[in-house]
């Protein structure tokens, strides 16, 4: 197990230097620092002496990947690759591109836990809701509430979430005054902003992970241990949710990890929707005010939550099936 | 009257992949195999409605891929061989079919079908200042007294078009008897088994789905000569004009962001999988690298890149549509690198399974080299994957369109597509009262899109993998009578 932890941690610390060297490429090379320059200090006429002042305070000025002038390990140590890798693998994001110059690392400290309460109760509650749709219409298999239930699945999964969303505020926000259409406060209020996006957010997902979940359980139906079960004369909910759901939890585990990176990131639309000034939210600010610093560490942090979802996944699959065994 | 054609990348690579198209067409008419598999997508009555609803709005994206812009007139006093001058603009094939719809901008929001205008104005009426809801520049123009006429008119409209709409629906009923007459035993006989669905291919289904798509398509024909069928938005543009012209933006994005993904995707897919070793180990350590960073910050950071990059160098450019043409086709590549892990992962399984078969071992046994017996024996079993995977992955990439625009790294503000008018949309629910016609228009067609697409791709996929899980529900029989 330990042995597995630190190969499965030091896998994920190479594709680290892999993200981190595309980014590095990506926004440092399409597009030099001295075009980020032209670009955050706006305006027609831009002298030279006032990039090369913004590049060094950002710590820019250095060359990118090799440093001529250097003597020895500073060769490599004196550029901007390494400056800025050395201090995005010590989680120091440093400050924002823009204007403002934010210090990004606090943004995300304090940003994390609205989006937290966002994301964490969406994540458990879409597992709570998907499965136990999918299994109502695995109870009612061959039948019509399984037919137009997938029918329904299937049309919910064709409209897009702004759909929902839009829809969601005109009804409830202004027609009904049931919640206020936007915005956040800190505290137990916040409960009252949050219940419709959690609540829109878990209707968007519901047609397609309903569908896999219940094509899922029906995988498991077919097979011997169900129809032993069954022999034994057990009544079929029984049968369902004690056999069937527990065997079924590890294509569950699967499907519903892939979104854990985005518990921590938030959820990108739905917290600029509802104007929640969570880690989604920055992200969006960031791109439409082109903060590349900002989009860079948030992709850095989005990959370092990624691998640690995946250890997680993985530890739960043990947790899930005793048969798993990591070596 | 001159005009000169324009290609956009776009559009040559939607011809390309047309031709593509047809020729896989005629390979399926020729294999037998490739043909029962696909007879079987369109045994299946869904699957075969939808593919009819995709085929309109594949006729409406290619209509609007054939672009040309058109010469102004010559300057009084030119030269007689001085070079002809061409308008900035960029026309298609439907813009000359909605020309009116083009010309007749109105000053404002209105409601579909009106006559006048959305919000009143003051005017000055016998010497005293009112305000009076105006009337419109075009839509209702012909009528003089549009408060008695408006309703009538409308009513004999729509009229009019339902009823060439059925008769379209009835030919078509007719053509498709006579097509398999030969069969069932006359003309006759063959209508009676299209209604009671006895056909091989479920006719009935396709004939009803075609049925309805005249009926909607009547009356909007009809009443849009004269009307804003579904209003004008803030600017006074037809937002029916709009939602078609959305339609090709979702079908590039749909189709070209995929087929950016093949080429990596099959080749690395098929080349990890069958020299396993340090190749795999590579190959797995890149798609693990693309897949671990969230897709929407990827394409987000890639797209910024590619917008800095481009406003740097505006002067590549000569028309504001090839501008957006090239970013398009930007984002869908960007769409493509960014997205081929799932598939890869797909093909390196399917390619480990592969390699060790009777006949690919026979192939390696009489020194094929490893180049052809990939592109001979391994590349042509896994393409069901790479079919299952293109028509899934088109719907999906329709829905990303709408999040990536709003985010605000999808297509171009100019370029109509379906995140745009959402997000527009969005903006005019919250004025009062409430501007809903451009959000139920762009719901209407997105939705009638992803849904044909999505029943569309559930067919491919049984058909051709008949091992992946089912996401149909069957009925029992004795349910269904």
């Amino acid at each position: 197990m330990l042995n597995y932890l630190v190969r499965r941690v030091a896998y994920g610390a190479l594709i680290l230097i892999g993200v981190n060297l595309f980014t590095f490429f990506l926004f440092f090379n399409v597009n030099t620092p001295d075009d980020m320059a032209r670009l955050n200090i706006g305006g027609k006429r831009v002298t030279q002496a006032q990039i090369d002042k913004w590049k060094a305070e950002r710590g820019y000025d250095r060359p990118l990947y090799w440093n001529e002038k250097k003597s020895g390990v500073a060769k490599a140590t004196d550029t901007v690759l390494w400056q800025r890798s050395i201090s995005l693998f010590a989680l120091d994001f440093g400050r924002s591109d823009s204007g403002r110059s934010v210090d990004i690392g606090h943004e995300i400290k304090t940003r994390m836990w609205v989006s937290l309460q966002l994301a964490v109760p969406v994540f458990i509650l879409q597992v709570i809701a998907s499965t136990s749709f999918a299994l109502l219409l695995v109870f009612f298999r061959h039948s019509r509430i399984d037919f137009w239930g997938v029918v329904l699945c299937v049309l919910m999964l064709s409209i897009s979430s702004l759909f929902y969303i839009i829809v969601g505020q005109f009804f409830f926000s202004r027609m009904l005054h049931l919640v206020p259409i936007s915005g956040y406060v800190g505290g137990l209020d916040a409960i009252k902003f949050l219940l419709m996006p959690i609540g829109l957010s878990l209707l968007a997902r519901l047609g397609s992970e309903a569908r896999l979940y219940r094509a899922m359980f029906l995988e498991e139906i077919g097979k011997d241990y169900v129809r032993t079960a069954r022999a034994k004369g057990l009544p079929e909910a029984v049968v369902l949710f004690r056999h069937v759901l527990k065997n079924a939890l590890i294509p569950i585990i699967t499907s519903a990890g892939a979104y854990l990176p985005y518990v921590f990131l938030g959820s990108l639309v739905f917290e600029s929707f509802f104007g929640i000034p969570g880690l989604g939210a920055f992200v969006i600010e960031a791109i439409t005010g082109q903060d590349f610093a900002i989009v860079r560490s948030m992709v850095f942090l989005g990959a370092v939550l990624y691998i640690a979802s995946y250890i997680v996944i993985d530890l739960a699959y043990t947790w899930a099936d005793p048969r798993v065994r990591l070596a | 009257m001159s005009f000169k054609p324009v290609f956009l990348g776009t559009d040559i690579v939607l011809c390309a992949m047309l031709l593509v198209l047809l020729a896989y067409a005629w390979r399926v008419v020729v294999d037998a195999n490739l043909r029962a598999t696909w007879e079987k997508v369109f045994r299946d009555p869904t699957a075969f409605g939808a593919a009819i609803v995709l085929t309109m709005f594949a006729g409406v994206a290619a209509v609007d891929s054939v672009h040309f812009r058109r010469a102004l007139p010559a300057a009084a006093g030119a030269a007689a061989g001085a070079a002809v001058a061409y308008e900035p603009r960029t026309e298609s094939l439907l813009d000359l079919v909605l020309a009116r719809q083009l010309a007749t901008r109105e000053v404002g929001y209105s409601r579909p079908l009106a006559y006048e205008g959305f919000s009143k104005i003051p005017v000055v009426r016998d010497g005293e200042s009112v305000r009076i809801f105006p009337r419109l520049a075009f839509g209702g123009a012909h009528l003089t007294d549009p408060e008695a006429q408006w309703a009538g008119d409308v009513e004999m409209r729509a009229a009019i078009g339902l009823a060439s709409g059925t008769v379209v629906a009835l030919l078509a009923v007719l053509a498709s008897a006579l097509a398999i007459r030969r069969s069932h035993g006359g003309v006759a006989a063959a209508l009676r088994d299209i209604a009671g669905d006895r056909t091989h291919l479920p006719l009935r289904a396709a004939l009803l789905t075609f049925g309805v798509i005249c009926l909607l398509a009547g009356p909007v024909v009809a009443l849009m000569q004269e009307y804003h069928v579904f209003g004008t938005d803030r600017t006074g543009n037809d937002v029916f004009y709009q939602s078609l012209k959305s339609v090709r933006t979702a079908f590039v994005i749909g189709t070209l962001a995929t087929v950016a993904t093949l080429p990596f995707a099959i080749a690395f897919g098929v080349l990890a999988g069958y020299f396993r070793g340090w190749v795999d180990e590579v190959i797995q350590y890149l798609y693990t690298t693309l897949s671990s960073v969230p897709n929407v910050l990827l394409i987000a950071a890639c797209v910024l890149m590619v917008q800095v990059y481009l406003d740097q160098h505006s002067e590549m450019f000569e028309t504001g549509s090839e501008r957006a043409d090239v970013k398009i086709f930007l984002l869908c590549i960007i769409l493509g690198v960014t997205g081929w892990a799932t598939l890869c992962r797909l093909i390196r399984g399917e390619t480990l399974k592969l390699r060790e078969l009777e006949f690919v071992q026979a192939a390696a046994a009489f020194g094929v080299r490893p180049l052809r017996i990939m592109s001979r024996h391994i590349v042509p079993n896994v393409m069901h994957l790479v079919l299952i995977t293109t028509v899934l992955g088109f719907s999906d990439l329709i829905l990303y369109e709408a999040v990536l625009t709003y985010v605000g790294v999808g297509v171009d503000p100019s370029m109509n597509s379906f995140g745009g008018m959402i997000n527009l949309a969005r903006s005019q629910m919250s004025e009062n009262p409430v501007v809903w016609w451009s959000f139920v228009a762009a719901f209407a067609f997105m939705v009638a899109l992803v849904l044909a697409a999505n029943l569309f791709a559930d067919g491919v996929r049984d058909a051709f993998d008949p091992r992946a899980r089912s996401f149909r529900p069957r009925l029992r029989r004795a349910a269904m009578s």
